[in-house]
């Protein structure tokens, strides 16, 4: 295949693949890059800055596609902690599940996690958009600021606690919401915005299926009187 | 930081082969923990009425020749030391509180790290690639392993703060994560007789689950206890001669990864040190969720 490069993480260097990512992918040509042997390895494909098509076979470790521009990045399974972290475009897909803190921080892009995320997937989320096709752990969406979360199953304690302006879209069942989160009625803008994030992500549901849960933004203003009741 | 790893072999063909599945997955964790290392190896038990116990002499030369002349002396029973460097498995039938009594009388300088049937415990600081050449840990054959590579955050850099940790007879712990209110536990178990050897919020944990282990409960039983009365986040690994057992906090705050084939299963904190196991590729890979108990017969 024309600009395809493939790598060996079991005969090179990480650190190698990803100085090739960042500075020498584009002038040589190549669009699509395949790694093999991820097998658990940190940061691969850290920081990339460039309309490539990354491939990873195996699971990935910590911070996979982390502060991601411009690549898609496909993960044929398992991401470790702080997939997608602060991602500003492009996307990152996971075949398998997604440790804790997927997608934290993310201003831009989009990610989809096939299988479940663990705890806090979302958190402080800054624009991006999350689809996860399983469940989200506990303290997911907290403190995000903007972008879009779909959960296609269930979602753990305190979702969406200290929620800012992101929206989140559950299916299933929420074992409970955080503090301030509240749902709230699906508009037509809604119903959209979740058919448009689930085909991006190749997942079959109907958004009719989604509730909506947003911020009652009770909390943007300090309220001495609160009496610490949030 | 600090790096859990288990292995427990269902194929009984993989068992002579404990060892070598086990030291790279140590060596994979080193980032994780390189202050000090420790290994609780299980194998087939040694005869009723025998004890094993695992001896580590801490100041000074070893001498273990001279050792156990002079315990032969003190006991008539058969015993025997099986002696790497610093470190020794004592078989014998004097019961183990006795045994305790006269090493704490006739060489102090030697700790007991443990008692029991199946259980040999290797523990020091350094390296894990270190300890295990030290002990030719890659060549053990057993059951199952609880391991652990150690970056010291609460308590001081010795072997004996070093994991894991035992308690009562056939029983270890390792630990990822800190726990806020050990003293308060040790508080609670020392007016019961129950002595501490540290001051390691781990050690606490490990009391903890042996006493009520004592007072009736299963493992499991003790491990959902312990989420009232033990304050901090962890991930507790822990072994006994018939089991192994993972656990973490309510916010999973310390990772873990389990991989299971019909062969094995393996457990450490992150992938990378489970990958290069066979078959690992088809293995059912997961994380346990917070304040779920997995546990393994042997």
């Amino acid at each position: 295949m024309e600009g395809l490069k493939q790598f060996d993480l079991a005969v090179t260097p990480l650190r190698e693949v990803n100085r090739f990512l960042h500075l020498e992918a584009q002038g040589a040509g190549v669009r699509h890059v395949k790694i093999f042997n991820a097998d658990g390895a940190h940061s691969i494909a850290a920081g990339c800055h460039a309309p490539l098509d990354i491939e990873v076979d195996g699971h990935a470790g910590y911070y996979l596609g982390g502060m991601n521009m411009q690549a898609n990045i496909t993960v044929h399974g398992n991401a470790g902690p702080g997939v997608g972290e602060n991602m500003m475009s492009g996307s990152i897909r996971v075949a398998g599940f997604a440790s804790t803190a997927a997608g934290a921080s993310a201003h831009g892009g989009l990610l989809v996690i096939h299988g479940d995320a663990a705890l806090r997937c979302g958190i402080s989320l800054k624009g991006g958009d999350i689809v996860v096709g399983g469940n989200v752990g506990g303290f997911s969406a907290f403190m995000a600021q903007a972008g879009r979360i779909v959960i296609c199953g269930d979602a753990g304690d305190a979702l969406g606690d200290s929620l800012y302006e992101a929206v989140i879209y559950v299916r299933g069942q929420v074992r409970s919401l955080g503090a301030d989160a509240r749902y709230e009625p699906m508009g037509d803008a809604d119903f959209a915005a979740v058919q448009q994030l689930l085909a991006a992500s190749g997942l079959n549901h109907s958004p009719r299926e989604f509730r909506r849960v947003a911020s009652a933004k009770t909390l943007y203003h300090w309220n001495a009187d609160a009496n610490q009741e949030y | 930081m600090c790096g859990i790893v288990g292995l427990l072999l269902k194929e009984p063909t993989l068992r002579d082969k404990l060892g070598e599945l086990m030291a790279p997955m140590l060596i994979g964790m080193t980032s994780r923990g390189p202050d000090s290392a420790g290994v609780a190896l299980f194998s087939e038990p040694v005869d009723d009425g025998v004890s094993k116990i695992s001896l580590f002499w801490g100041e000074g030369v070893a001498d273990w020749k001279s050792l156990a002349r002079d315990f032969s002396a003190a006991f008539s029973g058969k015993s025997q030391f099986t002696e790497t460097g610093r470190h020794a498995v004592l078989q014998t039938a004097t019961a183990p509180e006795d045994v305790r009594r006269w090493f704490a009388a006739a060489a102090p300088q030697v700790y007991l790290l443990s008692v029991g049937s199946s259980i040999d415990l290797y523990k020091d600081i350094g390296a894990p690639a270190q300890i295990v050449a030290r002990y030719g840990l890659d060549k053990a054959v057993g059951t199952h392993v609880v391991a652990h590579t150690r970056m010291a955050t609460e308590s001081a850099v010795t072997p004996a703060h070093a994991h894991p940790f035992t308690a009562g007879r056939d029983f270890c712990l390792v630990h990822n994560g800190s726990l806020s209110n050990p003293h308060l536990v040790r508080k609670k178990l020392e007016p019961l007789g129950i002595t501490f050897v540290t001051d390691n919020d781990t050690e606490a944990a490990c009391r903890f689950f042996e006493w009520r282990m004592r007072e009736g409960d299963d493992l499991t039983t003790a491990v959902q206890r312990g989420f009232s009365e033990l304050d901090g986040f962890f991930t507790f690994l822990m072994g006994t001669d018939k089991e192994m057992l993972i656990v973490r906090d309510a916010f999973a705050c310390k990772p873990a990864v389990v991989a299971e084939t019909d062969d094995y299963v393996a457990i450490a904190s992150e992938f990378r040190s489970l990958a290069h196991l066979p078959g690992v590729r088809h293995a059912h890979v997961f994380e346990p969720k917070p304040e779920e108990v997995y546990s393994w017969k042997v």
